[in-house]
């Protein structure tokens, strides 16, 4: 869709470097330079091995990093087997109300992140319907808790990112040609196989999306584990946290996010070699 | 021939499941919502609005008792504004570049773009803290402002491309050549072109800014936003004006989405007739 460019900037090959110069500028001095500057910091300062501090990161810190993923890995699965199938009727059984629909995912994520989160404290808490709820149907035995234990975390790391992974699947469900699966049934296929061996296919790309927009702020994340954990799950970005602003064990903070960054940034590389970036834009 | 297996009434039993699935996905994503505003109308026992206790109207009725939430609302608020009026500017001429023109430019501009939303919070909050304290720079409000332009920026740029994308820009062209000026052009044609998706951004990014926390914590120094005051307050107290302003911005929110959907059915009427 290259139009030709307006009047004054018809043939200017500088015009779209010079639109473009501001942002890219900003971005380039508080994102890509930052990213050196983590770089440099994890080195530690002269005198001290450069390796330190991502030494102490995979010693002291190896189950943190294993946890979050292994959590943020299980948000997304989760995720997943709630949004697909709402995306999915949204996108093909809710006819008229489709756009209601869509603005009711978005709706609960205008209010704040931090205050939604501490809504969950409340729902699951020990004093709270749903452990009284559970208790009485023998589903928790007595004493039993909700908050502070490894499902709290997940369940609310899945509840934070699940529009993430519902839009872009909305998005490549709603791209989906109408008569494929209709010819896929004059076809003889059924519903089941026509879903199988059309729709899912078609959908993939929203899918990897989708996961890949959930898995990372999840895995990145803290404020479900602090919330909503014990120490016992607490997660690599508070690691990252309490060392930067805390303990102020700069070397080893720099060096434990930068080893986030580079297993994330590897992730990434792999989805857009694979599908390519407009999915995720 | 009908086609041979398909069994309509096992078809509708299915798709009732489906619905009522669905349902229950959307009733999960509301829960912690009626609870926040639930809980706004709570008087709590004592300083943690976490149980419920009895009804009443007390929060609302004085939502500013606590000059630090105040103040922690309006550092957000400014924060916002001022963020996301830089990050339209930016973003929106990141968009023209990438819509209008076909560049070796635009590839890796595109990736820029990108790179910020697929790293985590965290490691966006850090490296900038990393940076500011190499260049021994304090924290603070304008720490904070050039944070949230960085992630808005992106944002700003790739909604204000994905509408305008296959625009009609000879409008232009026929414009100037009826003797409009570059200028008259610019307010006349490109920006009533653009603007829907300028203010589909715009509240994008002041909701993304209003809303961050992770990014806020690292580059706020001992400034506070309304974020900051809510994670403080796990400590303190919690008290049932938190659950106010939320359902608050929730609120407000939902009436500039519904007034923006009505301006731009009403500017698409208009610019339907005017053809």
């Amino acid at each position: 869709m290259a139009g030709t460019a307006m009047g004054g900037t018809r043939r200017n090959p500088w015009a779209p470097w010079l639109l473009v110069a501001p942002g890219v500028l900003w971005l380039l001095a508080f994102y890509l330079l930052p990213t050196l500057a983590l770089a440099r910091t994890s080195v530690g300062p002269e005198g001290v091995a450069w390796y330190d501090g991502y030494q102490r990161a995979f010693t002291d810190y190896g189950q943190h990093l294993l946890r979050s993923f292994w959590y943020a890995g299980l948000a997304t699965v989760l995720a997943l087997l709630l949004g697909y199938p709402l995306a999915y009727v949204i996108a093909f059984r809710a006819g008229r109300a489709k756009n209601l629909l869509l603005g009711l995912v978005v709706l609960p994520f205008f209010t704040t992140f931090l205050v939604r989160t501490f809504a969950w404290k409340t729902i699951l808490g020990d004093e709270g319907w749903l452990v009284g709820l559970l208790g009485t149907l023998h589903l928790l035995p007595s004493e039993g808790r909700l908050l502070s234990t490894t499902w709290a975390v997940i369940g609310g790391l899945t509840y934070n990112f699940l529009p993430f992974m519902i839009l872009p699947i909305y998005v490549s469900l709603e791209k989906i040609d109408r008569r494929l699966t209709e010819a896929a049934q004059d076809l003889y296929c059924n519903a089941l196989e026509a879903f199988r061996k059309v729709v899912l296919p078609l959908s993939l790309p929203g899918v990897f999306a989708g996961s890949l927009l959930t898995f990372i702020p999840a895995a990145g994340d803290f404020i479900n584990a602090e919330l909503l954990g014990s120490p016992n799950q607490k997660m690599l970005g508070s690691v990252i946290q309490g060392q930067f602003l805390t303990v102020r064990d700069y070397p080893l903070a720099a060096a434990l996010s930068f080893v986030l960054m580079t297993i994330i940034t590897i992730l990434v590389l792999i989805y857009t070699r694979l599908l390519g970036t407009e999915e995720l834009a | 021939m009908t086609p041979g297996h398909r069994q309509p009434g096992q078809r509708r039993w299915t798709g009732w499941m489906l619905d009522a699935y669905a349902a229950l996905v959307l009733l999960y994503l509301f829960l912690p919502i009626f609870v926040i505003v639930a809980y706004s109308f709570n008087k709590p026992l004592g300083k943690f609005n976490f149980v419920w206790k009895s009804f009443s109207f007390d929060a609302w009725r004085d939502p500013f008792v606590f000059p630090a939430l105040v103040e922690a609302m309006k550092m957000s608020l400014k924060v916002a504004a001022v963020s996301t009026s830089v990050s339209l500017v930016f973003g929106t001429l990141i968009a023209l570049a990438l819509t209008r023109y076909t560049w070796k430019g635009a590839g890796p501009v595109n990736l820029l773009l990108v790179l910020p939303l697929t790293t985590p919070e965290v490691v966006l909050g850090s490296s900038l803290l990393a940076l500011f304290l190499t260049m021994n720079a304090p924290t603070g409000f304008w720490t904070i402002v050039i944070a949230h332009i960085m992630f808005s920026v992106s944002y700003v740029a790739l909604t204000v491309k994905a509408r305008i994308r296959g625009f009609d820009w000879t409008l232009e062209e026929a414009a100037m050549d009826l003797g409009a000026t570059p200028l008259r052009t610019i307010t006349h044609v490109t920006l009533p072109l653009i603007a829907p998706g300028i203010a589909a951004a715009g509240m994008l990014s002041f909701a993304l800014s209003l809303d961050d926390f992770i990014i806020t914590l690292f580059n706020a120094g001992s400034d506070v936003t309304y974020p900051l005051y809510v994670y403080g307050a796990r400590r303190a107290a919690f008290p049932p004006q938190i659950n106010v302003l939320a359902t608050a911005i929730l609120v407000s929110s939902l009436l500039l989405l519904g007034a923006t959907v009505l301006w731009q059915n009403r500017s698409l009427k208009q610019a339907l007739v005017k053809e």
